[in-house]
């Protein structure tokens, strides 16, 4: 059914603390990799060794510029994937019934099969969460690798998004953020977690980390400044030697 | 959005066909036989071929017949209902009229109602996507309904009724533009909102996650088509409205008429695809495109 469920006894997402994130692109090949061995159809590539080539990605990384009204300017790494939405558009659109949020733990999926690759819930989706794969004909999303969350088979600490378990700046986390009691909730309390386009009325489950506040760089007339500066002021303000030569012989060219 | 080809002609065609098979069922014209034959022939080819066309951008067509079975939350799948409710009902109808000489008139008003509800179910395809400002809004399920009543009554021969309503969807059209150009800023989603950073200076995208393309960009991100949005408006209005009410004022000939379905026809294709082609949809922010 693409009704939504009412409420849903969990909600798993994903916290992602852009302070933190490299822009490594680290969790966008993992999510790739699992994504294309394991369930479901693979995430193809076209022409992926021509010129114009392009592919399908359920994770993808953009950067952005920051440029306060003073101060310098910051560059912030941006991972983008399925929000898994409360009020998810993409689901009540869909007209086969394919797309569905679960009940049980809010994870927003596509049944493959049932899917006729007709769009319309990549068109619903503000985030461009969705991506229809040009090879199989039917659309993709993140399922916050449902196949490794509940699988007995891997070790326990393996038991979590591939893109989580692959940062390597810890950038992301996974767990229940319907739980005030949960790790990644009492994270997004204390780090002011925020939703991307509020407006737009999705109630998106996952939840970005605003990056902290930049230090501001002392300079040699502040008093904190390092006590070793004066051991390190420059030794030569004036060119000596050749260079004195060189420089003066050159100004009267 | 990517303006593709099989979802105008889909919209044009289908819109039209309806739009004739809601005059016949009202019994506008009142012919039965074989004239009435030819007809129902134009609607059902118009109509079946429009929603032919829409199977074409399917990534797996062959699974359609699935599109059905959410009509409880899908306005795609309360359309495909109105579809084959209209063309049903439309079919024992259109027997009566050709086959037994006669009008089952409580049958055609029926029809008549699936007909203006398919054309409406598919404007709200397009109306309920808060992510597309332009179109999220109730004067596109009007835009679509006067297109399709107009139309319908101009292959209808209907020239009195065709002309009034000619002027109503042209009227309907140039508010479409006039609020459709203020509708993405009036959403109040910016690159701000999109990645929650507004708030400590100006955002601007530096960065793609990729050098090359993607089905999010060819899709939603179409910034060359409307260079000349402008004077496609234009040329759509006059195609679309002034001409053919101009040849429905002049005799009546069949020549004339025909010009003047071939006129509207090319006009409706035009603002169909100025529909899609100037439709921003929010994800292209991201990309720091629109």
């Amino acid at each position: 059914m693409t009704q939504l469920p009412q409420s849903t006894d969990r909600k798993l997402g994903l916290v992602i603390d852009l302070d933190t994130c490299v822009g490594c692109h680290a969790c966008v090949i993992s999510c790739k990799g699992w994504n294309t061995e394991n369930y479901g159809a693979p995430l193809s590539d076209q022409n992926a060794y021509g010129a114009d080539n392009s592919g399908t990605f359920l994770n993808r990384v953009h950067s952005y510029e920051v440029q306060p009204d003073d101060g310098a300017a910051q560059l912030i790494h941006f991972p983008k994937s399925c929000l898994h939405c409360e009020d998810a558009p993409c689901v009540t659109v869909c007209p086969t019934g394919a797309s569905y949020k679960r009940v049980e733990d809010g994870i927003v999926l596509v049944n493959e099969s049932d899917c006729i690759g007709c769009g319309l819930c990549a068109w619903a989706c503000p985030y461009g969460a969705r991506e229809l794969d040009q090879a199989e004909g039917v659309m993709k999303k993140c399922t916050l690798c449902v196949d490794r969350i509940y699988n007995e088979n891997l070790p326990e600490e393996d038991r979590q998004p591939a893109c989580v378990r692959t940062c390597p700046s810890n950038a992301r986390h996974f767990g229940d953020l319907g739980d005030p009691d949960s790790d990644v909730s009492k994270l997004v309390a204390e780090r002011g977690g925020m939703d991307l386009m509020p407006e737009q009325g999705t109630k998106p489950v996952n939840k970005y980390l605003p990056p902290r506040a930049k230090d501001t760089l002392a300079t040699q007339t502040d008093e904190e400044f390092d006590i070793l500066a004066p051991f390190l002021a420059p030794v030569a303000e004036e060119p000596k030697g050749f260079l004195s030569w060189l420089d003066k012989t050159l100004e009267k060219l | 959005m990517h303006p593709a080809p099989s979802v105008i002609f889909f919209t044009t065609f289908s819109g039209l066909g309806f739009g004739l098979l809601t005059w016949l069922g009202l019994g506008a014209p009142d012919v039965t036989g074989w004239t009435a034959f030819a007809f129902l022939a134009i609607a059902y080819v118009m109509a079946v071929g429009g929603l032919l066309a829409s199977t074409f951008h399917l990534g797996r067509p062959e699974r359609a017949i699935k599109a059905f079975s959410q009509w409880r939350s899908s306005w795609l799948s309360r359309e495909a209902w109105c579809a084959v409710g209209a063309l049903v009902v439309m079919a024992i109808y259109g027997a009566g009229l050709v086959f037994l000489d006669t009008r089952f008139q409580l049958l055609g008003l029926i029809g008549a109602i699936f007909s203006v509800l398919t054309v409406f179910t598919t404007s709200m395809i397009y109306t309920q996507l808060k992510t597309i400002p332009r179109w999220n809004m109730p004067l596109t399920p009007a835009n679509f309904l006067s297109i399709s009543l107009a139309g319908g009554a101009l292959l209808a021969g209907q020239v009195q009724i065709a002309m009034i309503l000619l002027l109503v969807a042209g009227g309907v059209q140039a508010l479409v533009w006039i609020r459709g150009d203020k509708a993405f800023a009036a959403s109040g989603t910016t690159l701000a909102t999109a990645t929650g950073l507004g708030d400590r200076g100006a955002v601007r995208a530096f960065e793609p996650p990729h050098t090359g393309t993607n089905y999010l960009l060819k899709e939603f991100v179409h910034e060359i088509g409307r260079k000349h949005a402008q004077k496609l408006r234009i040329i759509s209005l006059g195609l679309m409205v002034v001409v053919p009410v101009v040849l429905l004022l002049l005799p009546f000939s069949h020549f004339l008429a025909v010009l003047a379905l071939a006129s509207h026809i090319a006009g409706v294709l035009t603002a169909r695809w100025l529909f899609f082609a100037e439709a921003e949809h929010v994800v292209g922010l991201y990309y720091g495109k629109r």
